[in-house]
């Protein structure tokens, strides 16, 4: 319980923090929505069918915004020395890693649900919320747990801003692949059966993710 | 006060590398209940390393520390609930309010009564007025003197103060002291590194010479007896190029 209670205090601090500053989160939706607007020009000259490419759209707009949100989670924490203070606390390391994945994930969803309202009206596609949201959400979750680990290590370095995406864009491609897939099947309403591969790998590295960022996350904030 | 057995602070032979340069080298001494300890030194003698250490915001490379039996090592958790501990940062978070902070510190520490704790060491260290501040609006001086509430917060039985008196104008710097000296009077340990040796060696029992990351001398207030005394001593010190 102790242990929870932690987390939760993590979590509940970043959020009271960005709801007062509200920086991070108006960062995230406002290069997202410059991605869609963006994307949306580009494909509407060509014609190009947004069920097929509509995928790849979301996913860019959600990783690169998402990259922001995750930058600033320990560079913030870096700033004043906070997470020192954080690390000279009786508080398990894993406890730290939750909280921060967990508002991570807050952040970064909180994105998403401002980004697919508007991906729809500008594409004019009716969304099958179910089962996109499901497969969004599945993504982010080892999306945010693999970037909170190397936001902390890309915030040890001096070029943390250009070291996060050079972390992360690398080891986040299969599960980004199979979030895009079943992002594709969502959007041609494909049956289960054709994308239970891709789920079974973005479960995969969902699992792979959180655990390998949990045990690792403690010798990445210890010197 | 934390449940440690034996309030008190061990270290022995610590040594810490940091690539082919040695911070500290063999550093040995320990601080009994109800002492205050100076640890003072040029910059560069390793003072902010071995409080780091024993603050267990860092791992030496050979060495042991223990707070009262605790070894600070293997048990680290149980060491940081004994610990107290202001550095040269505030740790606070700027967006966050006086009280948000001190909050989430006392959530950290899993602390019963928060509220009662935080406003007894708000008004301890005379910001109970400023305790719904966003942070990033206090000045410097008052941002340490919550730095130091934050240190309170849990009780500790070993405080650790890294330049402690740094942004304190006089009223705070006094405060600081008579916080220290209530520290002692409560049987804690208390070990702070300074350059302010006026001050420091006013308030301490043992001074502790750190250079180049070895201790060269270990003196109770009677070897010194005044400051112009410690001084002497102190410049044989810097100036002896060994």
């Amino acid at each position: 319980m102790r242990f929870l209670r932690q987390v939760l205090a993590i979590v509940q601090k970043d959020l009271a923090a960005e709801l007062r500053t509200k920086e991070n989160l108006s960062a995230m939706v406002v290069f997202s929505l410059i991605v869609l607007v963006i994307f949306n020009f580009a494909f509407e000259l060509q014609g190009v069918d947004i069920t097929v490419v509509g995928a790849g759209v979301l996913w860019v707009a959600f990783t690169f915004s998402g990259i922001l949100g995750l930058g600033r989670s320990f560079a913030a924490e870096k700033d004043k020395g906070s997470l020192e203070g954080v690390l000279l606390s009786p508080v398990d390391r894993g406890a730290i890693f939750l909280g921060k994945a967990i508002s991570n994930f807050i952040f970064i969803s909180a994105m998403q649900a401002v980004t697919l309202p508007l991906f729809a009206i500008l594409n004019n596609v009716a969304l099958p919320w179910f089962p996109l949201v499901l497969y969004i959400v599945l993504g982010t979750i080892g999306f945010a747990a693999m970037g909170t680990l190397l936001s902390a290590i890309a915030a040890s370095t001096k070029m943390r801003e250009v070291m996060l995406p050079i972390l992360l864009f690398p080891v986040s491609i299969p599960l980004l692949m199979a979030a895009v897939k079943l992002t594709v099947g969502a959007l041609q309403a494909r049956a289960f059966s054709e994308v239970a591969l891709w789920f079974n790998i973005l479960i995969l590295y969902d699992v792979l993710f959180v655990v390998v960022a949990f045990w690792v996350f403690e010798y990445v904030v210890e010197e | 006060m934390s449940k440690v057995s034996a309030p008190l602070l061990t270290v022995e032979k610590l040594d810490k590398q940091f690539g082919a340069r040695w911070a500290l080298r063999g550093v040995t001494f320990s601080v009994a209940p109800g002492e205050i300890v100076a640890l003072v030194g040029p910059n560069g003698a390793g003072k902010t390393t071995l409080l780091r250490i024993l603050g267990t915001l860092a791992r030496p490379n050979a060495g042991r520390v223990f707070v009262g039996d605790i070894p600070t090592l293997e048990r680290a958790n149980a060491a940081r609930a004994a610990i107290g501990f202001v550095g040269h940062q505030t740790f606070m978070y700027d967006d966050l309010t006086a009280w948000e902070n001190l909050n989430f510190y006392a959530r950290l520490y899993d602390l019963p009564n928060r509220a009662q704790q935080i406003r007894a060491v708000a008004a301890r260290v005379g910001i109970e007025h400023r305790l719904n501040d966003v942070t990033r609006t206090l000045s410097r001086g008052l941002q340490q003197r919550l730095t130091i509430a934050r240190m309170l917060l849990h009780d500790p039985a070993v405080l650790l103060l890294d330049e402690p008196y740094t942004g304190l104008d006089k009223v705070a710097a006094d405060l600081l002291d008579q916080i220290m000296l209530d520290a002692q009077r409560a049987g804690r340990a208390v070990l702070f590194s300074t350059h302010d040796l006026e001050r420091g060696l006013a308030v301490c029992d043992r001074a502790i010479i750190l250079k180049a990351g070895r201790v060269v001398h270990d003196l109770a207030r009677g070897a010194w007896h005044n400051l112009a005394g410690f001084m002497e001593i102190y410049a044989r010190v810097l100036e002896d190029r060994k």
